[in-house]
């Protein structure tokens, strides 16, 4: 219990340090070593509780609990104070509903608020811990230079690094409070930080847009949150049946009827949070902030925190209708959303939509629910964090040096930035190409859904859902290996961010794919084995020919040396006019005019106009209808 | 130890039957077209030439991308022929030709670069019922497994028709023959210049040749597998399919991409996905 304690409490006392530390040295030298604290705990409790089953631990309860309903109470008053500082109206209406339902819940069942254990660990919650301490405490990291450099670049924004970090270690500090509690009023509390703490990081910048995208992520994270609350609410009421507070006794529920109403309450906060249809723009409008923000709200935590609770939920949710129509909230989510990727030339917004996209497909597996489906789920978990987490800190390395994060001017990064090419290169490659991690668990909610009744739907939002994954991905990939000549070298620059970080999350990407098996037999498979007394795994012959393909990726470049002997180099065809390497041809006139060459971005067919909107009202009601079936099954 | 076998059958028997048919090929569309046509074997003097060319290229990095596509594909034919899983068969394919597309782009051309964002909209398009012919063979099989698939006693075809039909559409994308032709094409009067391998030359391209060698071989196999539970009437229906292909080819004109892709989901989405629909819904009501 001590570790789970240890990486809840670290973070906060990291935090409290970072507020007051003003010099970058000093700063770097806290954070990385705080890093490492993190990161090495997570990796303990790995060791630690890895290998057996879920552990609950009493904790101490009256205290902790008092303490987060008052914390509570502050945030309120701090939304409806920034809500009236800044004109806000409709995020104090929501953040006043949601302190009044708390208060409601307090009084009106003190006596159903209790859960025997309210700290827990098994083999979810490790794997997210590992998500959030490592790859989280990795952009912490890349987070201290990158700032310095932002703030050279943006004279303007007024600097507040101190509240910075200390918001990004709280941050994660309530990820893993999250992922470790057992009782589900500490999860709201700990739910309810993660949104304030991106309400803040969002607006980092005190822009007007900056402003305006923070409230548009805070309104629509407390609207899951008051239906979060109406969940706990539901449950107190029915403590006897349900279990209460308690989720190891709500899962464990025999009233499947009765559970499945808080269930998908839970889960419409889920969807809110991870930023689902309707409700993907606070995600993509979440942009304006900091890089190291995108790429911690992306990659390890909040949106994550979503998926988490559905994937949780999975169980209640499998084989209900109601179930079945939160899957395809997640369906419908990742075809529109990988779509839309194809119209984006900004690298940050294909990245955001390719994140919706995969959360999408995340709730859909566990919406669905069976035991395939939530393996799969969580394995696209695992990768997606190490490969969004990678593209994100790359985008903003790119950006700081190129002085542009469109995808038309990454043209010829392999010769410009070459490490930094390949490592981007891995990063898309990690997204969608066999033998990566992501395409493994596309491959396997494939297989699982054949097996459901009705799942013929979904293999047809997975199938074309890929089609245009492959689209959007391999073009931004062919404009990073364009050869373009004649172009200077600014791999280096002033105030680099550490590179090791970057480094470290390219190994991860690779890793994965070998450590694959390994991960699925230790954590993924006894968690699912645990939940559904049956579990999925890859065939071994499929894994040996996945380890083959990766290792004649790895291999394949090799080849470079036997070319360089005795070609003969010569400009591109030009329709016959003379031509120099750079793109130039000999026009009429005696003109040398330049050739330019430019992605495809369909936006008559896949553009956002087009695609966003009918996209969100099939979501809402899908999302209603969930609410409807979780009602006619009662 | 029989998929060991079959795949190393694959790698060597592949490139001669896929020449040999790229020769049949040149001879029936040139009667079509009232010539006499090239001699059978002219498609492996064409390619015997070019290994013998000089070494010429745009940039050095253009060579690994297309080694890697032929190796990738020859891998996934020869899972495909070892009896492997259909969609990681499919997933290999699919990176195979992204190399050929990372190919066409590394060698920043203006030419090349229309032909690889085409060849990703032929990939775009083909993709999806790719996969669903994948899990229809599934459905009727009971396995993702090429050998269980073939090995089967019913006839696919018969529960499959529409997906048949859809992957029919797709294979003509596939062999690059009219009217979806769209990134590169056999025949010289339709072509934009020579669309995504226009800077590649000598033995680059005579690689890339036989690569498609090895893909035609390795698709012409699955067209197989809806005929699998007849070996007679299943290679006959691969040469009728064949033939088919090539007809279409000469009595047709590149469309536009939009109409490629359209041509490649409408076909998923109406052939496919009704065929599956009923499918299921039938298994569902038998059971």
């Amino acid at each position: 219990m001590q570790t789970l304690l240890f990486l809840i409490l670290f973070p906060i006392l990291a935090a409290c340090l970072l507020l007051f530390v003003k010099r970058t040295t000093l700063r770097y030298a806290v954070v990385t070593l705080s890093a490492l604290f993190i990161g090495g705990a997570s990796i303990y409790l790995l060791i630690r509780y890895a290998f057996g089953d879920a552990v609950y631990f009493a904790a101490p309860s009256e205290g902790a609990s008092m303490a987060m309903v008052a914390i509570e109470m502050v945030l309120a008053l701090f939304i409806i104070y920034m809500g009236a500082k800044f004109r806000n109206y409709l995020a104090i209406v929501l953040a006043v509903v949601q302190a009044a339902l708390v208060v409601y819940l307090e009084i009106s069942f003190p006596g159903s608020l209790h859960a025997v254990n309210n700290l827990f660990v098994d083999q979810l919650s490790i794997i997210m811990a590992l998500i959030i301490g490592i790859i989280g405490s990795l952009i912490a990291v890349y987070a201290v230079r990158y700032m310095e450099t932002y703030h050279h670049h943006h004279p303007e924004v007024r600097n507040r690094q101190g509240m910075f970090f200390f918001v990004i270690f709280a941050f994660l500090a309530a990820m893993f409070g999250l992922v470790f509690s057992n009782n589900l009023m500490w999860v709201f509390f700990f739910w309810e930080v993660t949104t304030i703490s991106s309400f803040m990081l969002i607006g980092y910048s005190e822009t007007e847009e900056a402003t305006k995208n923070a409230f548009r992520a805070l309104v629509m994270n407390l609207l899951g949150g008051v239906a979060f609350v109406v969940a706990l609410i539901f449950l107190a009421a029915t403590e006897p049946t349900s279990g209460g507070i308690d989720l190891a006794r709500v899962l464990a529920s025999g009233d499947a009827a009765v559970i499945l109403i808080p269930a998908v309450l839970i889960g419409f906060a889920g969807i809110t949070k991870a930023a689902l249809m309707p409700f993907s723009s606070w995600l993509l409008g979440a942009m304006v902030a900091p890089t190291p923000v995108s790429a911690l709200l992306h990659s390890s935590t909040m949106v994550k925190a979503g998926v988490y609770i559905l994937v949780r939920f999975a169980p209640v949710f499998a084989g209900t209708f109601a179930g079945f129509s939160v899957g395809l909230v997640g369906g419908v989510t990742f075809v529109v959303a990988s779509a839309i990727a194809i119209s984006q030339s900004d690298a940050k917004s294909v990245l955001a939509y390719s994140t919706i996209a995969n959360l999408g497909l995340i709730a859909a597996c566990a919406g669905v629910g069976t035991y395939m489906l939530v393996w799969a789920a969580i394995l696209l978990i695992i990768f997606h964090a190490v490969a969004k987490s990678l593209l994100f800190l790359g985008t903003g390395a790119i950006e700081h040096r190129i002085g542009s994060r469109n995808i038309e001017d990454m043209e010829g990064l392999i010769v410009r930035m070459p490490k930094m090419a390949v490592m981007m290169f891995i990063g898309i490659a990690g997204m969608f190409l066999a033998p990566f991690g992501m395409l493994i668990s596309k491959w396997a909610a494939i297989e699982a859904f054949v097996q459901v009744p009705f799942g013929l739907i979904f293999i047809a939002i997975l199938a074309y859902g890929s089609a245009v994954t492959v689209f959007f991905w391999a073009k931004w990939m062919g404009k990073l290996v364009a050869v373009t000549r004649n172009v200077e070298r600014v791999e280096k620059g002033f105030l680099e961010e550490p590179w090791a970080p970057l480094y470290i999350i390219t190994g991860l990407v690779i890793a994965a794919v070998f450590l694959f098996p390994v991960i699925s037999s230790t954590l993924i498979e006894p968690y699912v084995l645990a939940i559904y007394g049956a579990t999925a795994r890859l065939a071994q012959a499929n894994v040996g020919i996945m380890l083959l393909m990766m290792a004649l990726l790895l291999v394949l470049p090799v080849s470079f040396f036997l070319f360089r002997r005795t070609a003969k180099h010569l400009p591109v065809y030009m329709g016959g006019r003379p031509a120099t390497p750079d793109l130039h041809f000999a026009g009429s006139l005696g003109l040398t005019r330049e050739v330019q060459t430019r992605n495809y971005y369909l936006t008559e067919y896949f553009g956002e106009a087009k695609l966003f909107r009918p996209g969100a009202v099939v979501c809402t009601v899908l999302i209603l209808a969930s609410w409807i079936l979780a009602g006619v099954a009662l | 130890m029989n998929g060991l076998i079959g795949a190393v059958l694959f790698l060597i028997l592949a490139p001669i039957a896929g020449g040999l048919i790229a020769g049949i090929d040149r001879k029936i569309t040139a009667r079509m077209q009232g010539r006499v046509g090239p001699p059978l074997l002219q498609p492996f003097y064409d390619v015997g030439k070019l290994f013998e060319k000089e070494n010429v290229v745009v940039t050095t990095a253009q060579n690994f991308y297309v080694l890697a596509y032929l190796v990738f594909i020859a891998l996934s034919g020869a899972l495909f022929f070892a009896g492997g899983d259909l969609l990681l068969i499919i997933f290999a394919f699919t990176l195979a030709h992204v190399f050929l597309v990372l190919g066409a782009y590394a060698v920043h051309s203006p030419y090349s670069h229309i032909g690889a964002e085409r060849e990703l909209i032929q990939v775009m398009a083909y993709e999806p019922m790719i996969i669903l012919a994948a899990v229809g063979l599934y459905m009727v099989g009971g396995s993702f497994y090429v050998a269980d698939i073939a090995a089967a006693t019913v006839p696919a075809i018969l529960y499959l028709p529409g997906v048949f039909l859809g992957f029919a559409v797709i294979l003509t994308i596939k062999l690059r023959k009219s009217p979806f032709d769209i990134s590169t094409s056999h025949h010289a009067h339709q072509e934009i210049v020579k669309g995504i391998t226009t800077e590649f030359s000598g033995s680059t391209l005579g690689q890339v040749e036989i690569a498609h060698w090895y893909e035609n071989i390795f698709l012409l196999g699955f067209v197989y597998l809806f005929f699998s539970w007849n070996p007679v009437i299943g290679v006959a229906a691969v040469a009728v399919t064949y033939v088919a292909e090539i007809f279409v080819d000469n009595v047709t004109a590149r469309v536009r991409w939009q109409a490629a892709l359209k041509s490649g989901w409408l076909a998923a989405a109406v052939l496919g996905l009704v065929n599956l629909a009923i499918l299921s819904y039938m298994t569902i009501g038998g059971a």
